[in-house]
């Protein structure tokens, strides 16, 4: 089954929500910023937010219909929904959490589909402990099982894994695709980290300011943004204004002119005029610095500058060259010591093509 | 001691807390959940007593319960007899008097949980009454109990009301403070002390169950 939405919401705020897409079976990403409307997206489908006008439904099911007069209310609607902080009944145990939804259900009934949920995200030895007793993975297991033991028809996930470590958030969406793998409903997943959406996704849908910027695989979205603020949510710390100043078709790359400055980058070819403009995206791990004027490379792009300022951010070392532009370039404590990295020495950036990608 | 003081004073404070336990649960609900705008007026309403004179709140209600007025004739009709100077006209009383110590410390205690346990139980696919008896009401029992304790309390308690629209029948409306009342009146300093001395001990050991609820620790332990 699909899980179509199509909605319109104002909020008092001013924000406008204004969205339509269609989620196969399957994880699809909704991707942004806070504040881009992901959420109030999850609480429209769930019924737990009203959209002005629309229609929200599953295959042929509607849940919500602004003009049908349709509006089925949150309990019957039967969509998983994982929040952000949870949500588990503090005062209950892990079965008990799990089998809250399973009310209409006989006892050995319920027993058996509470035992088998929590074998499949692997917290069968915790069923008798309080979620106050049990660790942050072990939580977010619990609130899946209880989400899924339902039998959704579609499951929401409001960035759940995000306070968790990466290696355990891998294990639990490995064990969540697994699930799903039978049963093929339609899983919407909001995060804004670039990392869980390359890892979980096969579709991405791109959010700012309460519309769709693009969608499809998180490749194509995130590492091939065709839009300035794209680029900018995607994780591109350096996007640029410019001019093509020279298109060369044999060669498959072209030259431009960062706009205000005399700086030129290759950048690989795209379908933008000589004369005209578009946005290069450059991600700050992607530039290499040099100490001293490099030779003998391949990369075609070699800039010389000074460096503005450098300091730690977590273990990467974060700095600033102007090089005509100011460049955001991302490296290595290791590789910091390494070129005497401080403010006012001389550095050469090293970028190749390929690593800048155009967006108009 | 004036036993039969106490024990009309026992019984109309467990009637009156018990019925306010009725009364303020869906009250309280409706207060703190709904989204209507209106719901402070309703607020402040239920809150009134707590401002109000007692005399004055006794005043009124005696005028309402006189058959004069529409509903106390209703109740004369009804019982045969009127409403004022009796022990159910008492119940009434309190009720209203007694109406924002059941409530409020209910109420905070709904307002305290996290509004996200009433949205997932609703996406499990529970109503609202189950979500009250399931979710809210285990989160919030220790102010539950605290509404009892002080609604009974406090209906023990009183005296202003009392005396408008109960006046002083031994046996009927003659509760503990009114008996106090009458033994200094007549000069006997000796039951007064008494029976004052037992309304001490008394209130004591209510704020010491409910100061001592609020400091035992919680069943589960918070969440980190």
């Amino acid at each position: 089954m699909t899980l179509a939405v199509d909605l319109a919401k104002r909020l008092s705020s001013g924000f406008a929500l204004d969205v339509s897409f269609v989620a196969e079976p399957g994880v699809t990403i909704l991707f942004g910023a806070s504040g881009s409307g992901k959420t109030t997206i999850l609480r429209c489908v769930a019924g737990l937010a009203r959209p002005d006008t629309g229609r929200v439904s599953i295959g042929d099911r509607a849940l919500f219909d602004g003009d049908g007069g349709v509006d089925v209310p949150v309990p019957d609607r039967q969509i998983g929904y994982v929040f952000q902080q949870l949500a588990l009944f503090p005062h209950l145990t892990v079965a008990e959490n799990i089998g809250y939804g399973l009310a209409g259900l006989s006892r050995d009934e319920r027993r058996t589909r509470i035992a088998e949920a929590a074998d499949s995200f692997r917290i069968s030895g915790l069923l008798d402990r309080r979620p106050g007793q049990i660790s942050g993975g072990e939580r977010q297991r619990t609130a899946l099982a209880r989400a899924l033991v339902i039998r959704p028809t579609a499951l929401l996930l409001d960035e759940p894994l995000s306070a968790l470590d990466y290696a355990i958030q891998l294990h639990i969406m490995d064990d969540l695709r697994r699930w799903n793998a039978e049963r093929r409903i339609p899983i919407l997943y909001v995060t804004h980290s670039h990392r869980e959406a390359f890892a979980l996704g096969e579709r991405l849908i791109a959010l700012q300011h309460g519309r769709i910027l693009a969608s499809g695989s998180p490749h194509d979205v995130l590492d091939h943004p065709a839009q300035a603020p794209l680029a900018e949510i995607a994780g591109f710390e350096n996007v640029f204004g410019a001019t093509v100043v020279a298109r060369r078709d044999r060669a498959g790359t072209m030259q431009c002119v960062l706009s205000g400055t005399s700086t030129e980058l290759e950048v690989p070819l795209g379908g933008t005029p000589e004369g005209g403009a578009l946005h290069v995206a450059i991600r700050a791990g992607d530039i290499l610095l040099a100490d001293r004027e490099p030779v003998g490379l391949s990369a075609r792009n070699v800039l010389a500058g000074a460096v503005v300022d450098c300091g730690m951010h977590g273990s990467t070392v974060v700095s600033t060259i102007d090089a005509g532009a100011r460049f955001v370039v991302h490296l290595t404590p290791g590789g910091a010591d390494t070129l005497g990295l401080r403010p006012g020495a001389r550095v050469w950036l090293i970028i190749k093509t390929y690593s800048c990608r155009i967006a108009v | 001691m004036d036993w039969q003081a106490i024990w009309l004073t026992a019984r109309l404070a467990a009637i009156v807390s018990g019925i306010l336990l009725v009364i303020s649960l869906p009250l309280a609900h409706w207060i703190v959940f709904s989204r209507r705008r209106w719901t402070f007026l309703v607020e402040s309403i239920v809150s009134l007593p707590l401002v109000l004179p007692p005399t004055v709140l006794g005043f009124y209600l005696l005028m309402a319960m006189g058959t004069r007025s529409p509903i106390g004739r209703l109740w004369s009709d009804w019982a045969g007899h009127p409403l004022a100077f009796t022990f159910e006209g008492l119940v009434v009383a309190s009720l209203f008097y007694s109406l924002p110590f059941a409530v409020q410390p209910i109420a905070t205690a709904f307002s305290q949980i996290d509004p996200t346990l009433r949205e997932a139980s609703a996406t499990l696919g529970a109503s609202t009454l189950r979500t009250f008896f399931r979710v809210v009401l285990p989160l919030s029992i220790e102010g539950v109990i605290a509404g009892a304790v002080l609604s009974f309390a406090h209906t023990v308690g009183e005296f202003g009301v009392v005396l408008m629209v109960g006046g002083n029948l031994p046996g009927v409306t003659r509760t503990v403070s009114i008996a106090i009342y009458d033994h200094v009146q007549a000069l006997q300093y000796r039951e007064a002390t008494i029976t004052a001395l037992f309304m001490l001990a008394f209130a004591f050991v209510v704020l010491l169950a409910v100061y001592g609820l609020r400091r035992r620790p919680l069943a589960a332990a918070p969440l980190a």
